[in-house]
């Protein structure tokens, strides 16, 4: 309350016309200046409003306003039937669409205790590690935008491109699929589409080495995100921080290994950490490095999904689908491991309405970004953005 | 196919489970009647703090006891029992890392004067989702740091995620209702 | 005459018969002949770099990065930037309400008087030159400096916390960066023992080409060379030392409020602040419009391609290939700190600056 009167009050905007000179200079004069950062930001990844007490060019303190994108979304889920909640789930993360359906649709299977077909559980890996890898892409390109490399952004969103033909093949949208179902998928690949897979995975495999190329090792690249925003492993436990961000801090941690669902226990994968050796432990280096490591893994993954996933012979995707979903009375919290961390769902059901009663999402940028304050503390205005930028915020989870 | 769903599927969660009750027994030892009976469901094992005030004495314990170790707070959800006349929070904790044991613990306070003590200096964590508590369902953590809304504006009426909640007819001269 | 030797000398004889008819030309005493002459270069100048200069940037960054670039406006989007100068032109000229309108509507037009004042002294040819002052160097570098003032105006009149910091890094940058380039210049104008911007090209005539290029004609002259061109880079806030303008931190830096003809007009006072530095670089080291090839025998590679609208090609041509490289990092380099910038300047390209101003004095000196 305090800094937010003193930020109105602080900038020119409100003072009495006539009178703005003078109030540029007081601002000046005083030892620390508010300046906004956000809601209409480049760098805040959509409509974060960061407001920074600056001390010249150092970052004295920044406070996070969310809220710009809330759409209510858990109020909306208490009034819509279980089915009805998995396109609002893809609004949440619409970078990784297919991962939010995936964690809903595991924790609403766990109240439901049905069966899920083999086939659909492949289905569903294969399209979120497909979509894992379009996130990070997505990642790793503003995180490079963010720091003034353009190029590597659009090599990104080239790559990208590949993925979301893909998926809009098998599902028949681009970003927002609403493919995976609660106890099914929305439809069989089609025809050719496993190879179209292979494909990209080979086409895909020099690409993704080119792009650390041009960013990993590159000179300032790594002057400008090493040894910047550290964060200790127990620090970052405590936060909460799941997914790339913890294995950033060095933390061998990931819910495909550590609480492994659908078929993920018969897949080979590491969950690599950094070592050290390019990177400090938990700096935003290290947390870029976890995103590329795990875009190469991913790829492994889906090869090896595409060789064990049973034949369809007239498999129908649907077949597993309760006709009406009414959950037992009782409560479940599901989680998955998503592109930007561990991405949940308190799920409470009375046992007689279609619809859940609460449905909460325990959204992973929310929780990494509620560090911000204290990561940003004494930092430069160059290394905020580098910060935001490694901790890769979807607004559109974080507002919910 | 059936039976390797089974094999991976099935048997995990009553280790699980399990492993939820021991932590609850040594909570019980400690505290005896200010946790209740220990909900052993297959979806979420979970005991609540009967006495609230003592909330964060136990999350204190749950944390730092070398039994116990819940170093990771993963989610805490705000809850509304109307009819029951309460509202409260449920916690999900885990020891990431070092025992790879889960638990859900549960706090309630009445509807009227909602107050819970806050958690925020234990996991860091808790201090946003508090905020989401206290914006979404008017319940007042004790010793916040920083008690604000957080996803709705300042000055918005009402906690939109109670069951009573009735939405606002205007908000700074907007038709709120559509 | 061999075929070959036609095409030159044509254009030669031509055209020089024709700049002299017009040189001469003297209404009411007024050598407005003069002007005229001086002024071709300036339009073209002037033209390409609002033009060509943001279309080549488009097609170098879309060619590096994968993509096609501007292709609807005309036969590969020929007619793009043409478009867009046009909807710039009909934009609304906007200045905002608390504004120090002042500052805010001179600083576009200090930033571009600036930047082109310096295209006075730059020689396009032995005829082509619109003031051979004998302190054109010093001139140049010096008005150059001019856009600092400008900047600080468009920074602290829009009112605006990113543009004043952008103003500020901005001023803060090419302040520092004007010491080691200045030092670099000193380096060649020592080699060449004049200020005069023709008399640069003049000693780096020859038949030998690009030999007697001063670049090439002592070996430490690399090293002002470089940090000139290092140096340049920051003056003209391009990447990697585009900080005043990063636009992921300080939104557009000191233009974040201008749009419109204002916008456009500081554009083009950076590209022809682009094209001065690496015009300078050409002069001062590589020949200016000194044909690069040599004579080689009797294959005369070197008279074939010497001549008033060569001259003007391979200076052009010269500072061409400075701003493609200037474009080639932008488009793979991320952006220094503010900081890292600041170190780069003063502890690594100014002691480096010094030691390459020592090292040619003692070349000049003693091994010449």
């Amino acid at each position: 309350m305090q800094e937010l009167e003193q930020a109105e009050h602080g900038s020119v905007r409100v003072t009495p016309k006539g009178n703005d000179r003078v109030v540029i200079e007081k601002d000046l004069s005083s030892e620390e200046m508010i300046l906004n950062m956000g809601p209409q930001h480049p760098s805040t990844h959509g409509v974060l409003r960061l407001e920074c007490k600056t001390d010249g060019e150092v970052v004295v303190e920044a406070e996070p306003y969310l809220g710009y994108l809330h759409r209510c979304f858990e109020k909306h889920a208490e009034m819509v039937d279980y089915p009805g909640i998995v396109p609002f789930v893809d609004r949440m993360d619409y970078l990784a669409a297919m991962n939010s359906e995936f964690a809903y649709c595991i924790a609403v299977e766990k109240l439901l205790d049905v069966e899920i077909p083999r086939r659909v559980e492949f289905l569903r890996v294969i399209v979120s590690e497909l979509n894992r890898i379009a996130s990070h892409l997505v990642a790793i390109g503003t995180y490079a935008i963010d720091l003034g490399a353009f190029t590597p952004f659009l090599f990104c969103f080239r790559d990208r491109e590949h993925i979301m033909n893909i998926l809009e093949w098998a599902s028949g949208a681009r970003m927002l699929y609403n493919y995976i179902w609660i106890g099914g998928a929305a439809f069989d690949f089609p025809a050719d589409m496993q190879k179209r897979i292979g494909e990209f995975v080979d086409y895909f495999r020099p690409k993704a080495l080119e792009l650390q190329k041009l960013l990993t090792e590159n000179e300032i690249f790594v002057k400008r995100t090493r040894g910047i925003g550290m964060m200790p492993a127990d620090v970052a436990i405590n936060y909460g921080w799941s997914g790339p961000m913890l294995r950033g801090s060095g933390v061998e941690w990931d819910l495909r290994r550590n609480d492994p669902y659908s078929v993920y226990p018969e897949l080979d994968f590491n969950v690599r950490v950094p070592d050290g050796s390019v990177s400090d432990i938990g700096d935003s280096l290290s947390r870029h490095l976890v995103r590329a490591y795990e875009m190469e893994e991913s790829l492994g993954i889906i090869e090896q999904c595409l060789q064990m996933m049973p034949e369809a012979n007239g498999f129908d995707p649907r077949s597993a689908i309760p006709k009406k979903i009414r959950p037992k009375a009782g409560e479940v919290y599901g989680r998955a491991e998503n592109p930007r961390g561990e991405l949940g769902f308190y799920i409470v059901s009375d046992g007689k309405s279609t619809k859940p009663v609460r449905c909460k999402a325990r959204s992973s940028c929310f929780v990494n970004l509620s560090a911000m304050k204290e990561l940003s503390q004494g930092q430069l205005i160059p290394d905020l953005v580098a910060i935001i930028g490694s901790i890769d915020i979807v607004l559109g989870e974080v507002d919910r | 196919m059936a039976e390797s769903q089974e094999s991976q599927e099935r048997p995990e969660p009553s280790p699980a489970v399990r492993a939820s009750e021991a932590v609850y027994r040594t909570v019980r030892e400690k505290f005896g009647d200010a946790v209740s009976d220990f909900d052993a469901n297959d979806t979420m094992p979970f005991f609540e703090v009967t006495d609230a005030r003592r909330w964060k004495e136990v999350a204190l314990f749950l944390r730092d006891d070398s039994r116990l170790d819940f170093n990771y707070l993963a989610c805490l959800s705000g809850m509304d029992y109307p009819a029951e006349g309460k509202l409260g929070v449920v916690c999900n904790l885990e020891s990431l890392g070092k025992h790879n044991h889960r638990i859900a613990v549960k706090i309630n306070c009445s509807r009227d004067s909602a107050v819970l003590p806050s958690v925020a200096r234990v996991w860091k964590t808790a201090e946003w989702h508090e905020r989401e508590a206290f914006d979404m369902y008017g319940i007042r953590f004790d010793a916040h740091p920083d008690l604000r809304r957080i996803l709705c504006p300042e000055d918005w009426e009402g906690y939109p995620l109670r069951k009573d909640y009735e939405v606002q007819e205007s908000y700074h001269g907007v038709k709120v209702p559509y | 005459m061999n075929l070959p030797n036609l095409v030159p000398m044509f254009m030669t004889m031509n055209l020089n018969s024709w700049s002299d008819a017009l040189a001469g030309w003297m209404p009411y005493g007024l050598p407005l002949g003069l002007v005229i002459i001086a002024a071709i270069p300036l339009v073209f100048i002037a033209l390409y770099a609002l033009t060509y200069g943001v279309y080549g940037e488009r097609k170098i960054s879309a060619f590096m990065q994968d993509r096609l670039g501007p292709m609807e406006v005309g036969k590969w989007g020929l007619l793009q930037t043409l478009a867009d100068i046009l909807k710039l032109l009909q934009k609304e000229d906007i200045v905002n309400r608390d504004a120090d309108r002042f500052l805010f509507v001179i600083g576009p037009g200090v930033l571009f008087v600036g930047s082109f004042l310096a295209f006075a002294v730059l020689p396009f040819g032995p005829a082509f030159i619109g003031a051979d002052l004998n302190v054109g160097l010093f001139y140049a570098m010096g008005i150059v400096a001019l856009e600092v003032v400008g900047i600080l105006a468009a920074g602290w009149g829009s009112n605006n916390k990113w543009a004043l910091y952008g103003a500020i890094r901005s001023v803060a940058q090419i302040v520092s960066y004007e010491i080691p380039a200045a030092i670099a210049l000193l380096c060649g104008a020592m080699m060449a023992g004049t200020l005069s911007m023709q008399q640069f090209n003049l000693l780096q005539q020859g038949e030998y080409g690009f030999l007697h290029f001063f670049l090439f004609q002592n070996p430490i002259a690399w090293l002002p060379f470089l940090i000139y061109f290092i140096a340049s880079l920051a003056e003209t806030n391009r990447a990697p030392f585009d900080i005043p303008e990063a636009e992921s931190e300080l939104v557009a830096g000191y233009f974040t409020e201008y749009s419109g003809m204002k916008f456009a007009v500081i554009f083009l006072a950076e590209y022809g602040s682009m094209f001065m530095v690496s015009a300078i670089i050409a002069v001062v080291f590589l020949g200016g419009w000194n044909s690069p090839l040599p004579n080689i025998g009797t294959v005369l590679l070197n008279d074939w391609t010497t001549g008033p609208v060569w001259g003007a090609f391979w200076i052009v041509m010269k500072g061409f290939f400075f701003i493609f490289i200037q474009m080639w990092l932008r488009w793979t380099l991320p952006r220094l700190r503010v900081d890292q910038l600041m170190y780069l300047c003063w502890k690594v390209l100014t002691p480096f600056a010094f030691i390459a101003f020592v090292l040619t004095a003692v070349w000049e000196i003693y091994m010449k």
